[in-house]
């Protein structure tokens, strides 16, 4: 008899506890915060690592905890760390960011030997090309993520300036003869 | 009267510029100008997408001859300017502050000047009016005060938004620019023709010539021409510059304000220059297309400044030489007029559609003085035509704060200059619009890229995805067909077996 009382006693208690927890899980779930996540998706995405985390989403997490500085992403430049430092609302010396210099990477034409690895390697499908026959870059879709450099064994794969044409080109910025004091601004 | 006192002000800022026009307003324009011994013709002379060469090297043609063809809704074509010889289709210098290369075919000239015979029309006016901006479309022609957008497209949304007003703008603000001027002077009737063709074209039965108070006699020759027309009116406006910015010119003319954004057709009202009403007229009457044009030279280092009717491809270079331009006191090659055109890096340069003028300038013309702190005069914002506040603009550029400048009204700039003319301080105020301008967009184009980067990883890591789950299931397939297969074997072999032993 005493057998049979514990075994209901401990199941029941079981089964409330269960159900609480159960309960608990749906209702206090602790969810990933969302500004991780809008973090993310102004992040490039590329997963290159030049910030010293392993990719896109350790940056955000790092950054939404304060961990990072909002100049933390070199290939975001000066745009990405203006809506960072808005998102966070922290106030960044802009001053100090220096805009990446773009790079593309360009096949050189002499040396390569078809032999598609490059293009395996490729996170944006920026080269093109077939085996045995000479790969080009595509470079409104490189990114500069230095892959393809490091797979090539010819190193016919270099990372050139990106080209300066009609397109692109822009005024330079007037060279300031005086500086203004931020708070002089109305 | 008593409205007039309420309504808004028709002229909203601008500056008086010294105008410097009278070394060139009073002499003819030239029309000998020897032809060049090559010319150099870019494929893009206007707003939109480049035009397609439809010619190789060797190929000899005529004068109006079609060398490439407009790509797209927006885009014109190129014809040749004279008669001769293919010899490059190649990159060359373009006429940009930067002189990077554009796509350029090279014609040699055999000085023939043999035009290409187009059939015309005896009575435009009989044609469809599709007919006139299909005409006007195939003959290049495009905005010839500098804007350079394509006349057809104009024509076209014209006719589509009912337009009531054409406006013909003669303003000729720019300081030392004659052309229009001396071009209303000689070929006042032919203009007029133009204007008819162009309202014919829009179905539009009224039409404005305005012309700044300053060029009587350009005012009296077009008055003169227009008389036996009723629906083309001619009226003299006040010399200011920049009288001849079309939102300007509208709210003048018209009362009409274009909002933000907003396209001058969608008010009823469409805009065109003086000679791009020329260049309909000789593409019409004439099946001539836009093979050249009127330049003005002139500055304090040309030595006989003049209009010239040029080739389109013609080197500045050999106009300077033309007109005897002082190579060592030139201080600045400027493209248009002083307050908006183009600084040029040197004159080896082909004259394209939108060469209002060529200005040769000495040091002493140019107003390069010691840049001071702002103090604050708000001068820039009396001036300012579009309404902004130029001093607050700058100084968020100066200090990277792009998007407040973008804010208080950076895309509507139109970079007219007044703002830097008229501050005490010498600031570079156009310049900081400019390249904030240019960086604005350029952010805009690294945002797009980041977006396709993103877009082109996922499709990437989707196919890498697809393919591994492919090829595990030809794996797994491969492997049951090879256990049938053995399951099979096997049970043949026992067949036979049992076979074997029925038979012993």
């Amino acid at each position: 008899m005493y057998v049979l009382y514990a075994i209901i006693s401990l199941t029941s208690l079981g089964l409330l506890l269960g159900l609480l927890l159960g309960i608990a899980a749906k209702y206090l779930k602790v969810e990933s915060s969302p500004i991780v996540d809008e973090l993310e998706s102004l992040l490039p995405g590329s997963q290159c690592g030049q910030c010293g985390f392993p990719g896109c989403r350790p940056a955000a997490e790092a950054l939404a905890e304060g961990k990072a500085s909002p100049t933390l992403c070199p290939p975001g430049g000066a745009v990405l760390v203006e809506q960072i430092a808005m998102l966070l609302g922290v106030d960044v010396d802009l001053s100090t960011v220096t805009e990446p210099e773009l790079l593309v990477a360009r096949v050189s034409e002499d040396t390569c030997t078809g032999c598609t690895r490059c293009f395996k390697v490729c996170p944006t499908d920026a080269i093109v090309g077939a085996p045995k026959q000479i790969h080009v870059v595509v470079a409104d879709a490189c990114i500069a993520c230095k892959k393809c450099i490091d797979v090539c064994p010819t190193e016919c794969l270099q990372m050139h300036p990106a080209e300066v044409t009609l397109r692109n080109w822009r005024w330079a910025k007037p060279k300031p003869v005086f500086t203004v004091e931020s708070d002089a601004l109305c | 009267m008593l409205r007039n006192l309420f309504s808004k002000p028709r002229l909203r800022g601008g500056v008086h510029a010294e105008e410097r026009k009278s070394a060139t307003e009073s002499s003819p324009v030239i029309t000998h100008f020897p032809l060049p011994k090559k010319l150099y013709i870019p494929l893009q002379q206007h707003v939109g997408k480049p035009a397609e060469p439809m010619i190789k090297v060797g190929d000899t043609v005529l004068k109006g001859q079609l060398l490439a063809y407009s790509q797209g809704m927006i885009s014109a074509p190129v014809h040749a300017p004279s008669s001769g010889l293919i010899v490059d289709v190649n990159d060359y210098p373009a006429p940009h502050p930067s002189a990077l290369p554009i796509r350029t075919i090279v014609l040699e000239t055999d000085g023939k000047e043999e035009w290409l015979t187009v059939p015309v029309a005896d009575d435009p006016f009989q044609l469809p009016p599709e007919e006139i901006s299909l005409r006007v479309g195939a003959a290049g022609i495009v905005g010839l005060g500098g804007a350079t957008f394509p006349t057809a497209v104009k024509l076209n949304m014209g006719r589509e938004n009912h337009v009531q007003t054409l406006i013909i703008n003669g303003a000729e603000c720019e300081p030392y620019l004659t052309c229009d001027d001396r071009l209303m002077q000689e070929r006042a009737a032919d203009i007029i023709d133009g204007v008819r063709l162009m309202l014919h074209g829009m179905g539009t039965d009224y039409a404005v010539v305005a012309i700044e108070d300053n060029k009587t006699q350009a005012y009296t020759a077009m008055y003169t021409a227009a008389l036996p027309y009723a629906q083309i009116e001619v009226i003299q406006i006040p010399t200011r510059y920049p009288m001849g910015w079309d939102r300007q010119l509208i709210r003048y003319v018209t009362g009409k304000e274009i909002p933000v954004g907003a396209r001058s057709s969608e008010l009823g009202v469409t805009i065109h220059n003086v000679g791009t009403a020329y260049a309909t007229h000789k593409a019409i009457r004439y099946g001539q297309p836009l093979v050249n044009r009127i330049v003005t030279v002139s500055g304090g280092a040309v030595g006989q400044p003049m209009n010239v009717e040029v080739p389109l491809g013609t080197l500045m270079s050999e106009l300077f030489e033309f007109c005897k331009v002082d190579t060592n006191k030139t201080a600045r090659i400027i493209m248009g007029g002083p307050m908006m055109g183009e600084a040029l890096p040197h004159s080896v340069l082909p004259v394209v559609k939108g060469t209002s003028g060529v200005l040769a300038l000495t040091q002493e013309e140019l107003r390069d003085k010691q840049e001071q702190p702002c103090i604050r005069c708000a001068s820039c914002v009396t001036v300012c035509p579009a309404g902004l506040r130029p001093l607050d603009m700058a100084n968020n550029i100066r200090i990277n704060q792009l998007d407040t400048a973008v804010d208080l009204g950076l895309k509507d700039c139109i970079s007219c200059g007044c703002c830097s003319y008229i501050c005490p301080s010498n600031i570079p105020l156009v310049q900081y619009f400019k390249y904030a301008s240019g960086e604005v967009m350029a952010r805009q184009q690294a945002q797009h890229k980041s977006e396709q980067t993103k877009r082109l990883m996922e499709s990437r890591n989707a196919r890498m995805e697809r393919i591994a789950r492919q090829q595990a299931e030809e794996e797994r397939e491969r492997l049951a067909a090879k256990a049938e297969r053995e399951r099979r074997l096997a049970e043949e072999a026992k067949t036979e077996a049992e076979a074997v032993e029925e038979v012993s």
